[in-house]
Order: structure tokens, then sequence, then C-alpha cells
């Protein structure tokens, strides 16, 4: 390993690091990011959801946008599935049924980025117990 | 590079690992291989949560789900459900013990809700034995900082206006201690970091180094820029092995990152650390016994002056500050002192991490802001007495420190205010006692503890305690009369007064605190030859009730002396001569014709 010579060496070494934890640092204070639940029962896993999900982590990424993303259990929309619920910093969660790479696409440009709403919002049946 | 989507972080500190710890981590890791998600889910082993009163502790992260006590054989169900299908595992999380429901995640316990982590900041966050991780959470970033942007003086002066004071017990001012050593010029000084902690039920120190090594090694390198020294040695007890390894590993990675060694960050600064191991002495904890030990001599005090910062180590200036003091230093230099002093109450800025221990709900490890009061942390964050029970007292201190009791409970705990209530910081051990525990016995306790410790040296020390201790005796034992009362409490105050270190000038604290609060415990043993609390056994006396006896003969046939006689269906009796007051009696008896007077 080579050795750090200075402070811009620290800093450079410190940002190439970051990525293995940000997920840690996220969880700590999920409210402040994009919260993303990908409904992961076997109804989902059968229609596809872990293929979105994985689609989602990579792109959300790729495209800058900080978010918190983990699986949950049935939704109990199974006729729509893959189904996700997305938490933007300060609103209601929104769920979108339906999903596959092309919708999730469409959610992060239109719903993540501007917060325009998009078709295959399922209206949502339950309440979150915080 | 696999992009995992989930970490799960399994507690590897000394109370966790006996538990089973590691193989829950070779669990993990075969059954996610087993299911194909050895990719997409990582394990890291990590320091203390503090929580080790349920341990072993598994939180998966970004949902911040908090198991307690999981076993090995938990590990196949928590993968099936909760890592595949996003199912958390119900019988698995934490259950608050108000309202016995299941809390999700740990952002809802009201362990953590009240805590401000600053010396734990990474345990239980980052794994200790990886320094990528601990630069990642801006580590070394503190000491690049500092030998890149100030002069030793500038950062002493942010460590004086933080208001940080040495965690270890006194609460000195580090900043004041680090000018002192800093302005004494020598051809080498040293920088010692005391992790010789020895308080009975204390282990912040311990944790501090299994979960976050790194920040301490950081800290010392920081310190010695300050005053001037090119030589580290932490001074740690043999019987932390743990500790020592994480430390060994820790020393290595910042050696090969260039981190400790010739020139650090191209600075022309030179740092290194080695590590010392102490037999475990209470008195080693004080500086100049410690001081002794290093070198090689018997771990005994000698004056100050010459105080450690003038003639230490080999004689030359070295500066010794604990452990979780050197932890908070990196944090105060990246966030600044402004930021530290705004924490805390006036004259105690910052967190203390306290170890708890004895009759409490949560017993673990904790930090919180100075100026919580007891109940604050007794009650919400410890979750109260266990078993329902009622609180007593609260030992903080250790041997060295009082009993803080219910008058206290709303009192800010800060170094001075615990002073003023009789007791003192001490590094943050607090045993929490209940309504069973005897306060005399208690004493006693402690003062066996500082006999043992003491390292006979001094004659107050070496004699007095041992006197105070026998006198405690005599008392639990119901022999106590007035006139010993009365010759405690001189003693304690000579033993006080003539004392020559910390030891022995705080050991007759718990009898004098004891004193000043349970005084009618004491007059109970004494007068009334009755321990109120039924802990003293000389002093109990197991009678049966002839109206409730039918004389079954069942207490008979169980005690083990053969103290109890009676006919077959007449009352019996013990001989309270032979009487061990073993208790067999009383469980055996269906009629409850049994009690203790």
């Amino acid at each position: 390993m080579a050795k750090i010579k200075s402070l811009d060496d620290l800093r450079m070494m410190k940002e190439s690091l970051q990525s293995k934890i940000n997920l840690r640092e996220k969880g700590e204070d999920p409210g402040s990011h994009v919260q993303i639940k990908v409904a992961m029962a076997t109804c989902g896993i059968a229609s596809g959801a872990k293929t979105v999900m994985e689609f989602m982590m990579e792109e959300l990424e790729k495209r800058g946008i900080e978010s918190v993303i983990t699986q949950t259990g049935c939704m109990g929309y199974c006729f729509a599935e893959p189904t996700i619920e997305v938490k933007l910093p300060g609103k209601e969660p929104v769920v979108f049924g339906y999903v596959d790479n092309k919708k999730a696409d469409e959610i992060i440009e239109k719903y993540i980025k501007n917060g325009e709403l998009v078709d295959g919002i399922i209206p949502m049946n339950y309440e979150t117990i915080e | 590079m696999a992009k995992y989507k989930m970490h799960v972080l399994v507690c590897g500190g000394t109370g966790c690992k006996a538990s089973a710890s590691d193989s829950i981590i070779e669990k993990f890791k075969s059954e996610l291989t087993a299911k194909g998600l050895d990719n997409e889910v990582q394990v890291i082993l990590t320091g203390c949560f503090g929580f080790c009163e349920k341990g072993p502790i598994v939180k998966v992260l970004p949902d911040n789900t908090f198991y307690t006590q999981v076993k090995p054989e938990d590990v196949a169900e928590i993968v099936a459900e909760h890592l595949v299908k996003g199912r958390k595992v119900n019988r698995l999380l934490y259950v608050d013990p108000k309202s016995n429901e299941h809390v999700s995640d740990s952002k809802h316990m009201g362990f953590y809700r009240k805590q401000i982590r600053i010396a734990l900041r990474n345990c239980g966050f980052i794994n200790p034995e990886n320094i990528d991780e601990y630069i990642a959470r801006d580590g070394y970033y503190a000491i690049g900082k500092v030998l890149k942007e100030y002069t030793p003086a500038q950062t002493i002066d942010i460590i004086k206006k933080s208001g940080l004071r040495g965690r270890g017990g006194g609460g000195f001012p580090t900043g004041l201690k680090w000018e002192i050593a800093s302005k004494n010029a020598a051809d080498q000084k040293y920088v010692v970091c005391n992790a010789d902690e020895g308080d009975p039920g204390a282990f912040m120190d311990r944790s501090v180094l299994e979960g976050d090594p790194h920040s301490v090694l950081e800290a010392m390198a920081i310190c010695g820029y300050c005053i001037g020294a090119t030589k580290g040695v932490i001074y740690i007890r043999a019987e932390y092995p743990l500790a020592i390894t994480r430390l060994k590993i820790a020393i290595d990675q910042a050696r090969e990152y260039g981190l400790l060694g010739k020139d650090i960050m191209g600075s022309g600064f030179d740092f290194d650390i080695t590590l010392r191991y102490g037999a475990g002495a209470f008195v080693c904890g004080e500086e100049t016994s410690l001081i002794h030990s290093m070198e090689g001599l018997r771990g005994e005090p000698t004056n100050k002056p010459p105080f450690p910062a003038e003639s230490g180590y080999l004689g030359k200036p070295t500066n010794v500050n604990n452990v979780e003091t050197f932890a908070s230093v990196p944090v105060i230099i990246l966030k600044g002192a402004e930021w530290f002093a705004s924490i805390g109450t006036e004259k105690s800025k910052g967190t203390k991490v306290f170890a708890l221990a004895g009759k409490i709900n949560n017993v673990g490890l904790i930090e919180v802001p100075m100026g919580t009061t007891l109940r604050e942390v007794i009650f919400e964050i410890g979750g109260g007495i266990k078993n329902g029970k009622k609180f007593k007292a609260a030992q903080t201190g250790g041997p060295s420190g009082g009993c803080l009791t219910e008058k206290h409970l709303d009192t800010p705990i800060d170094f001075d205010n615990l002073i003023a209530a009789g007791s003192m910081m001490g590094s943050g051990g607090m045993i929490v006692m209940d309504e069973d525990d005897c306060m005399v016995s208690i004493a006693k306790f402690f003062l066996d503890f500082t006999v043992e410790e003491s390292c006979g040296k001094c004659a107050p020390c070496r004699i007095g305690n041992k006197r105070l201790y026998e006198i405690l005796e005599r008392i639990t034992n119901g022999e106590g009369t007035m006139e010993e009362l009365e010759r405690l409490r001189n003693l304690s105050l000579v033993i006080k007064d003539t004392s020559l270190c910390g030891l022995g000038q705080t050991s007759p604290n718990p009898v004098l605190s004891t004193m000043d609060n349970f005084y009618h415990e004491y007059l109970a043993h004494v007068n009334d030859k009755k321990c109120p609390a039924g802990q003293c056994k000389s002093l109990m006396q197991y009678v049966i009730e002839p109206e409730a006896c039918v004389g079954c003969t069942a207490c008979a046939r169980n005690c083990p002396v053969n103290a109890i006689t009676g006919e077959r269906k007449k009352p019996h009796v013990i001989d309270t001569a032979i009487c061990i007051k073993c208790g067999a009696c009383i469980e055996k008896c269906k009629f409850n014709a049994i009690s203790i007077k």
C-alpha cells in the first residue's frame, strides 16, 4: 500500500474509501436522503424486484442522488409487483407499482429529481409506524 | 467491485465475543455465500455498541435494525427472512421494557436517544481492524490538519478553548497539561496513554481501544506535536488481550501508511508509539506509579512535585492522558473548540462515557453530554432498575468515589457537582444498587478492594485501610459499637489527609459517603443488630413460626447441618447456633412457616 505523504494524499484516499462506509453513514441519518423501499417478498422477487433494486442503486449513484435503498417485506400489492415506496425528504411516501427498469428510470428522472408524479401510483392503504 | 446493498455489523467487543460473536460472523458469511448474496451484503466486525446487556448485537444497515442476543443458530433465519425477503425477524428485535413492544430500529431505542457519541463515535460503526474505514470517517485528518495549518501553541490553544478535562478521574484541564509539558525543554519528551483501567465494573477505555484504536493513536501524535515529543507509549493492562491485539494491528497499519514514523505527511514531524503492559495493579492508574511501572520499577507512587510534565518517564518531561481524553481530541480539532464547548455544563464541557453496571436493566456503555441528570442516565437510558425494584444508590468513581442517592437523582452530572455531592466523576464506572443492597457491605466491598490494591508504601493507606475494613467487618457481624462508628469516621478522615497518593487519599470515600447518606443503616447494624437490606448473614436469624408449622419434616430433612429438630406433626425449631443460614429450609417449606428475622 502506498504511503500517505501529504494531507492531499490523505484527502484523496478518504474520498476513494468513502463509498465503503457511505451506506452506514446514510443509515445514521435516513431522513435527509431520498428513501426507497423495494418490496422483496416472494411475489416481488418473482416479478423482478431484485433487478430493479440493483438498477436503482446503480443509477442513483451514477446520477449523484443521495439515497437510502432498503428492502422490505410484502406491501400487499402483489398484483402490481414489483412495487417500490419512495419518500422524498420532508414529503409523504408514494408507492409505485409495476416497476421495471424503464419505469424506475422514469421515476428517478421525473419524481425523484423534480417531484413530478408519474403513472403507476398506487393509493396507499397503510400507514407506516415510526 | 461488488456494490453492497446492506451492511451487517456484528459486535466484536470482549463481551459479545464471549457470547460467540465470532461464530456468528462465520455463520453469516457461509449463509450469505450459500444464498448467493455474498456480493450484496457485507459482514463487518465492529467495536462495542454499548448495549452489552443484550449481546451479542447484530445491526443491519441502512435500515438500522437492531438485533439482540443473537445466537449462531439464528443467523440462517436472519439471512432468509431479512436479508433476502426484507422481513425483520421480530423475535430478535429489542423489546422496550416499558411498553413491551419490539423496537424495529436503533433510532427509536431509549438507550440511544439521549446519547451523544464523541469518544465512542466509531465504536460499533467501523471495523477497528481496518485503517481504511477509520480514514473514510475523517481519520488522521486532524493530525494532518494540525501539522499543516497550526503551530503547537495554536493547537494547545484549541484544546484549552474546548474546555476538555481529563477523563481519567481528576478532571484536570487537558490543554493546560499539554502547555506545561510543552514549556519544559528537554532533548526527549514522552506522550503516555494511561490505559490501566482498574475500577471494578468500568470498561470504557477497553471498549474505545477495542472499537476505535486509531483515534487514540492519532490523538497521541497530535499531543506529541504539541509538546515536542517524538515517542508515545501506551501503558495497558495485560488483562486486555483483545485491546492489545487491536492496538498492535492499528499501529502496524498506521506505520505502513506512513501515519506513524518518520516525517509524517511530509511535515518533518516524527512520532511513533509502543506498547507497555501492566500487571493490573490499581495503583498504576496513578501517573507516578504508572511511570515507575513503565521503567520496570515497583508500581509505587512518589510525591508530586516533580510532576511528570517536568520529570516523568526516564526523567524526561512526560504527558500522561487517559484513553477517553485522547479519543475526544481528533473530533475537537475537526469540529472546532466552540463546537465541543457548546456541549455540556459551564465548567465541564463535552460528553462523558459511563459504564453502567449493577442492578440496572441496560448494563452497558453510554456516552452522554455533561450535565445529564442521574435520573436520565438510570431510568431513561439505563431502562430503570432490574426486576422493578426500588433505586437506592449509584456508586460513581469506583472505590475512590462515593454513592449518589435518591436526592441526587436530578443533579446534573459533571465534575464539580459530583464532588459537591460527596462523590467524584472517576473514570466513569457507575454501579447501580437497589433496595436489596446493604450499604455497609458495599463500603466493605470497596475497602476490601483497596486493601488488596494498596501498594503498601505509606502507612495511612496500608494500615489504616486494613483497620477500616476490620471495623466494617465487625459492624456487619453485629459486633460493632457506637465508639467504633466514631472511630470509623475519624480514621477515614486521617487516611484522607495523610496518604501519599490519590489511591489512599480517596480510599475512605465509600465509607464516608455511605455514612453520610445511610447512617441509619450503620445504626441499625450497631444498635439493633439488624441488617435492613437482609444481606449481612451474621445478623439474620431463621425462625419457624410455631402456628404455621404443621410438622411435615421437609425442612429438617433438607437442612445440610441438621440444625432443625422436632417431632412429626409438631412444630419444629431451628437451633440458631448450628444454622448456617443457607436458606434451604425456606425453599422447601410449603407453608411459609419460616422467616428471616
